[in-house]
């Protein structure tokens, strides 16, 4: 569907600062978030995790706890059956362990009780027998061929003969001739990176209410970007059709991907069935550092060549990722962006998955994508500083543009990323002097965005209000959007629209919130359920009128005659139809179901000043500017807040977050206050440039938001570290000693 | 007849074409037709493919058209977070 | 041990309720009260998102024994409307989009609320310092503390 044509540009309420829908709730403590649902009977539901890394089960002995008083129920994974699809088997077995235990922190068996300290007790009654088995956690060491075997024959069929036992994929993406393009250049860097995997850091834990009843139907209620295919995946391991399970979204208290799949649901429905009770389980922020899903950690080497004016002729990547102990394809993901800002004749990222006894990774924000643009970014900035050429004038000489061929593909269509460059340029934080032991760093940044899954059903009330219904979370203020969108179609005041989010009992299937997509898919299937929903408005009117119905039109926000020869008649407005909407033919509403494609990639770039102390290696950014193209902002103070939001998460990123496992396999540091996340006094204001360069895929030119700004601080941090200290950094994250440690080599 | 486009690890799959043509009208066809003449290339498809049409993606929409003079790439299937 | 008999004022009302000894004051007033605006974020003390007012100072609910609520003064984000009016910093926080999923929105208006009580005129820096220990994910901070500093001018004002 494309919409360049009639793309609209005359807006009323689209990029107004309306408030949000939702905001009093949350700032009165009235928002009800995951933890926060209660019901009558309802029992503790607590979770006994492995302490190993690495282990056979060799026997699990719950009768005393079952036995003590209090304890409604225990189960493992032979209380569940075993899935037959590859995937929900591996959600499955990292929900529950079946076999061997995987990772320090994996589930094995989970108990219902009356209170916390019964439920507590009964988890110290449960015997487990393990046998330790030798574990690996990094990387490269999983990649190797005498590796501990984590599971058994998991590799794809993409997997080169005389890989690893560990390695369960591998991609290649590019074009062109390499050893051509390499001849072509003056200068060539190659240079191996390091990042380490880094939390979501949602500072609500996950927290689920499950309640079967004796009928076999369920309702689940539970804190999710996805109660859709919270559904799915519950009814799935469950063995239950979908439609005997209701799954409530709560208001999210944070996701950032992290919440587009399940952890302690099906163990709470399971334990719900068993007991024939309500269960509540409540993730500790421990268990959410340990088993949740944490971003791939990854090892890279990159290659990049260019002329003595500053043009790229070749460029080449290899991306090692590990997604903890099951497969997962995020490396895909990484390998086919890693290029992406650049119109290149000649690249080639490869890209491989290996398994480690680590938790199972989990969506972040543009999964894959940060680390291997970290990597290239910081060629780049190097070559730069060696051919003495400004590094925005490289990246606007490189720039890919409408019609470049992209290094994973596909031809561009329009995109942003020329105007962001030539935004950063032209903006004063560019010019503006630095002083000693201070540096300024720039990256680029990209993701693809995408469609999905949608419905939403538009009901017009007769007291002519709308209430629009959809069926996604709302993490970035979505619902004022959406909101907003039907107003501005309709033709009426951003009040008189109230858009909920619905359970799965209502409307088709949605898919998860992510992919930068609500504000894009849900957005146009909200346009287009208004359109409907007016079409029925006009038929209703021309029937008042005695006309053809295509001889009504409407117009801000009432049905008028066409023109004149359909007659002469005063408009209606659609409060007026809506009272008649009754005697009419009944009540009036649109809906629109879509698989919606046509999701434009979002580009931006980032400044970022930074000075570094000597004597402590200790990192304070000064001043940080994001640019990024959103196509069309429909409310401008939350495309900002995606901007600054991410930018802050990725600040962390490059500077302070990381997984800390010894040598036994244990995460080392699982809590806020080892896992140093930024708080507001590392911080400078993040300011914010939005370019609209409109998404001919959608109605009003949007493109998603949200998940570009992680991308480019790490490379915008680490060449503003190295520019200020005077030594290249390779390795994520630029803590304190590891940066001292480069200062002091250096001299 | 429609080109479509391969990604690198694919080629080999495909007795090493990075750009292999089938007759198909629209996603669902091109992608049986492919199997159909490379059955290695099952496994990638069965876990997942979108397609690029003409710079726009479609992930799993088996009656977007295809027209011969579109570009066509092959990608993995998209996920984010 | 047995359970402990609290009497205490909850944003100036009397209140009494039974807790275990062992039970912090988020417990209680999560599932005893009835006041689910304070959020167990970590359990630990790290993050704030507990964060009320005892006897005048901020406090992290989760670090706070139920018990020690005993003839105190709790003051949590339940009590910072009045009746149909928003707090300053309530109305400002929406106004300026300084929340986007809000967990830690009940935290922060109770320790900025705290900050303009002692300290009118703060300057951005001491809006930092002062949050320091309210961890936000979402927002990156920079609207939390322009709000802060729009409802401070409109207190300052009035």
């Amino acid at each position: 569907m494309n919409f360049q044509s009639n793309t609209k540009t005359d807006f009323k309420v689209i990029g107004t600062r309306v408030p949000r829908p939702d905001g009093v709730d949350k700032v009165t403590g009235r928002a009800l978030y995951g933890a926060d649902y209660n019901v009558p009977g309802m029992q503790v539901g607590l979770i006994l995790r492995s302490p190993h890394a690495h282990a056979t089960i060799d026997s699990i002995d719950v009768s005393a706890a079952a036995a003590l008083p209090g304890v409604k129920a225990v189960i493992t994974s032979a209380d569940l059956g075993i899935p037959e699809d590859e995937g929900l088997r591996d959600v499955q077995d990292n929900c529950l362990a079946r076999g061997k235990v995987l990772y320090d922190g994996h589930a094995i068996a989970a108990v219902a009780a009356k209170d916390v300290a019964t439920a507590k007790a009964a988890l110290k009654l449960i015997k487990v027998e393990y046998t330790l088995l030798p574990h690996v956690t990094d990387v490269d060491e999983a990649m190797k061929l005498d590796a501990p075997v984590v599971q058994e024959a998991r590799a794809d069929e993409s997997v080169p003969a005389g890989s690893g036992p560990n390695v369960t994929h591998f991609c290649e993406f590019g074009h062109g001739d390499l050893d051509a393009g390499f001849a072509l250049a003056e200068t060539i860097v190659e240079r191996s990176f390091t990042t380490a995997a880094t939390h979501q850091g949602y500072i609500e834990p996950h927290a689920c209410l499950a309640s079967y009843g004796n009928d076999g139907k369920a309702d689940l209620w539970c804190t999710t970007q996805g109660q859709y295919f919270v559904r799915d995946l519950c009814s799935g391991i469950l063995g239950i059709e979908g439609s005997q399970l209701r799954v409530t979204a709560s208001e999210i208290g944070g996701g950032f991907g992290g919440k587009t799949t399940v952890f302690i649901e099906p163990v709470a429905l399971a334990l719900s069935r068993k007991a024939g009770r309500p269960v509540k389980i409540v993730m500790s922020r421990v268990d959410v550092f340990r088993a949740t899903g944490p971003t791939v950690s990854s090892s890279m080497d990159v290659r990049i060549g260019m002329t003595k004016d500053g043009r790229i002729t070749a460029a080449e990547a290899k991306l090692r990722y590990q997604g903890g102990a099951f497969p997962c394809g995020t490396v895909d993901m990484g390998a086919q962006a890693a290029f992406a800002a650049y119109d290149l004749q000649a690249v080639r990222t490869q890209g491989w998955n290996t398994l480690t006894n680590r938790p199972k990774e989990a969506a972040y924000r543009a999964p894959g994508a940060p680390m291997a643009i970290y990597a290239v970014e910081s060629v780049v900035d190097e070559l730069c500083q060696k051919l003495s050429l400004d590094p925005l004038d490289v990246r606007i000489l490189n720039a890919a543009d409408a019609g470049t061929k992209s290094s994973y593909g596909p031809t561009f269509d329009q995109i942003g990323l020329r105007a962001t460059l030539d935004a950063a340029k032209a903006h004063a934080h560019y010019q503006a002097p630095l002083g000693e032991n201070q540096g300024r760093g720039l990256s680029c940044g990209f993701w693809f965005n995408f469609g999905g899954n949608t419905s939403v059903s538009l009901a017009i009330n007769a007291d002519g209000t709308v209430g629009v219904t959809e069926g996604n979370p709302d993490i970035g203020g979505s619902r004022a959007s959406i909101s907003m969108m039907a107003a501005e179609e309709l033709g009426i005041p951003y009040e008189k629209v109230r858009t909920i989010i619905t359970d799965t009992s209502s409307l088709g299937q949605n898919d998860v919130t992510d992919g930068s997509r609500v504000t894009f898919a849900v957005g146009l299937a909200t346009i287009k359920a208004a359109r409907a929903a007016i079409q029925e408005m006009c038929g209703r009117v021309a029937k008042i009128w005695g006309i053809d119905a295509d001889a009504v039109v409407w117009e801000d926000g009432c049905a008028k005659p066409s023109g004149p020869n359909a007659g002469d008649f005063e408009p209606m407005t659609l409060a007026e139809i809506a009272a008649i909407s009754s005697e009419t033919g009944g009540p009036i509403a649109g809906h629109h179901e879509v698989n919606a494609e046509g999701a434009g990639v979002s580009f931006g770039v980032h400044l970022a000043d930074v000075e570094v102390d000597p004597e402590t290696g200790s990192t304070r950014v000064l001043r940080y500017t994001v640019f990024q193209d959103a196509g069309k902002a429909v409310h401008p103070d939350y495309v900002e807040g995606q901007m600054q939001g991410g930018a802050v998460q990725g600040i962390g990123w490059a500077l302070n977050e990381e997984y800390i496992y010894g040598e036994d396999g244990r995460l080392q540091n699982a809590g806020f206050l080892d896992y140093r996340i930024p708080v507001a006094s590392d911080l400078p204001n993040i300011d914010t440039v939005i370019l609209e360069i409109p998404n001919p895929g959608h109605p009003y030119g949007v493109r998603g938001v949200g998940e570009t700004p992680i991308v480019p601080p790490l490379a915008a941090l680490s060449n503003a570290v190295s520019r200020a200290i005077g030594v290249r950094l390779n390795a994520l994250p630029m803590s304190p000693p590891k940066i001292l440690k480069a200062v002091m080599s250096k001299d | 007849m429609v080109a479509v486009k391969l990604w690198g690890s694919l080629r080999d799959l495909a007795e090493g074409h990075d750009v292999v043509e089938v007759e198909a009208r629209n996603f669902k066809e091109l992608l049986d037709a492919l199997v159909a003449k490379y059955p290695a290339l099952k496994p990638q498809i069965d876990r997942g493919v979108s397609l690029a049409v003409d710079g726009l993606v479609y992930r799993n929409s088996w009656f977007t058209e295809v027209k011969p003079d579109s570009e066509v790439v092959l990608m993995p299937y998209m996920k984010g977070g | 041990m047995k359970n402990i008999h609290v009497s205490t004022t909850l944003n100036g009302d009397e209140a009494e309720f039974v807790c275990a000894p062992e039970e912090t004051l988020l417990d209680a007033l999560r599932n005893r009260l009835g006041l689910s605006g304070a959020k167990e974020g970590c359990g630990t003390g790290d993050c704030g998102a507990c964060t009320v007012e005892m006897d005048g100072r901020l406090v992290c609910a989760c670090l706070v024994l139920g018990a020690e609520a005993q003839d105190a003064q709790i003051k949590t984000v339940e009590g910072m409307a009045i009746g149909e009016a928003l707090h300053p910093l309530q109305q400002a926080f929406i106004d300026h989009a300084a929340l986007q999923c809000g967990i830690c929105t009940p935290g922060i208006l109770v320790a900025a609320k705290n900050l303009l009580e002692r300290n009118p005129d703060p300057t951005d820096t001491e809006i930092r310092y002062w949050l320091a220990g309210n961890l936000c994910r979402c927002t990156g901070y920079d609207k939390i503390i322009k709000a802060v500093q729009i409802a401070a001018a409109d207190m300052r004002g009035a």
